[in-house]
């Protein structure tokens, strides 16, 4: 229970992050708060769009999945089930590669950092680091 | 359990201020050159390879960008010899300065590489840009490194800075950029070949394997 609590918390935080860029790339805030001009030009690259939507849209979408699905497995209802477990490990697992990818392209391709997109990075991957063991309690 | 809640109502809180906060801001303003209207010259940019090649690829840049710097200096060169050599493929090149913080300068490169096509030098001029990339987002006064490049690739200095205190192709710049806008541009740099949306990395490899398969279909349907 206390990882779905952990979980919900932190995908919290990262929806923030995520609605933050979003609502940059939409046109809503004139500049990002970033301390260097690398959140701009990672958000200006060509990479910044995956199918025609703001990649900042899927962590969106993302981490409100995550949050979700943590605050129904805390509901008394849910709370003994075992699939909340398994579908907030591979949800984690899927934010994590995507963004295990959006890291390598920003160091490889773009070079440049967006500490808002690595403060992201550290926040999936947390989560990745609390779902992934509890699935594996949780199969055992 | 309630502890939990307060955590979760907590978080919100601090992020919806951060949001509200942000929110506030203005964007600030961008860059040297002043806000134009398009100008429709019909000028559609400047081109490297034959006239007659089966292949046209645009690009839309912004010289701040370093991707598009990195793209120039490292791939574009392959490019040049295996693509645009040998009569495969025309390059073009079109203006979309990127308007944000970040690129304070960027329209003032595209100037730069404007007024210097003017005297037939816009190749070198962009070369220069690329090359020396360091100018590119530190906000820092530029004109006189650009002068420098102008001086260094030949150009009459007098003519080069009359164009660029009357920003003579401010208008040109602001247009192309609205027509990489209408064409669902939305980053630097981005590709058009033949028309069609280049989606893949932009690396030589990438672009030549694209340009081959487009050339492979060319071939089949005559």
């Amino acid at each position: 229970m206390r990882h779905r609590q952990v979980i919900a918390a932190l995908a919290l935080a990262g929806l923030f992050v995520a609605l933050y860029l979003y609502l940059y790339k939409i046109g809503v805030y004139g500049e990002l708060k970033c301390g260097s001009g690398g959140c701009e030009t990672v958000q200006a690259s060509p990479y910044a769009i995956l199918l025609g939507q703001p990649v900042a849209l899927y962590g969106v979408l993302g981490y409100a999945a995550l949050l979700a699905v943590s605050v129904l497995g805390l509901q008394p209802r849910f709370a003994a089930r075992r699939w909340p477990t398994l579908l907030l490990a591979a949800l984690a697992t899927l934010g994590f590669l995507f963004t295990a990818y959006l890291t390598f392209l920003e160091m490889f391709v773009i070079h440049a950092w967006c500490r808002w997109c690595l403060g992201s990075a550290v926040i999936i991957t947390l989560i990745w680091l609390v779902a992934l063991p509890a699935a594996r309690r949780n199969r055992a | 359990m309630r502890r939990f809640y307060l955590l979760l109502v907590a978080v919100a809180v601090v992020g919806g201020a951060l949001l509200y906060v942000a929110g506030k801001s203005k964007p600030a303003s961008v860059g040297a050159v002043s806000d134009v209207p398009p100008a429709n010259d019909g000028f559609k940019g400047y081109t490297l390879g034959s006239d007659s090649a089966p292949i046209e690829v645009v690009e839309y840049v912004d010289y701040e960008c370093p991707i598009c710097a990195l793209f120039g200096t490292v791939q574009f060169p392959t490019i040049r010899e295996q693509l645009i050599a040998t009569g495969k493929v025309r390059w073009r090149i079109r203006d979309y300065p990127l308007r944000i913080p970040a690129h304070p300068n960027a329209r003032y490169a595209a100037l730069a590489a404007e007024c210097a096509g003017e005297q037939g030098k816009f190749w070198p001029m962009v070369d220069s840009l690329f090359n020396h990339h360091s100018w590119a987002q530190t906000g820092q006064d530029v004109s006189a490194l650009f002068r420098g490049f102008a001086q260094g690739t030949g150009l009459d200095v007098a003519k080069y800075d009359v164009c660029m205190q009357s920003q003579r192709y401010a208008g040109r710049i602001a247009a192309s950029y609205q027509e990489g806008e209408q064409l669902g541009v939305n980053g630097t740099p981005t590709f058009f070949v033949n028309g069609r949306t280049y989606q893949g990395h932009a690396t030589s490899d990438g672009i030549k394997s694209f340009v081959d398969s487009l050339l492979a279909s060319l071939t089949t349907r005559r």
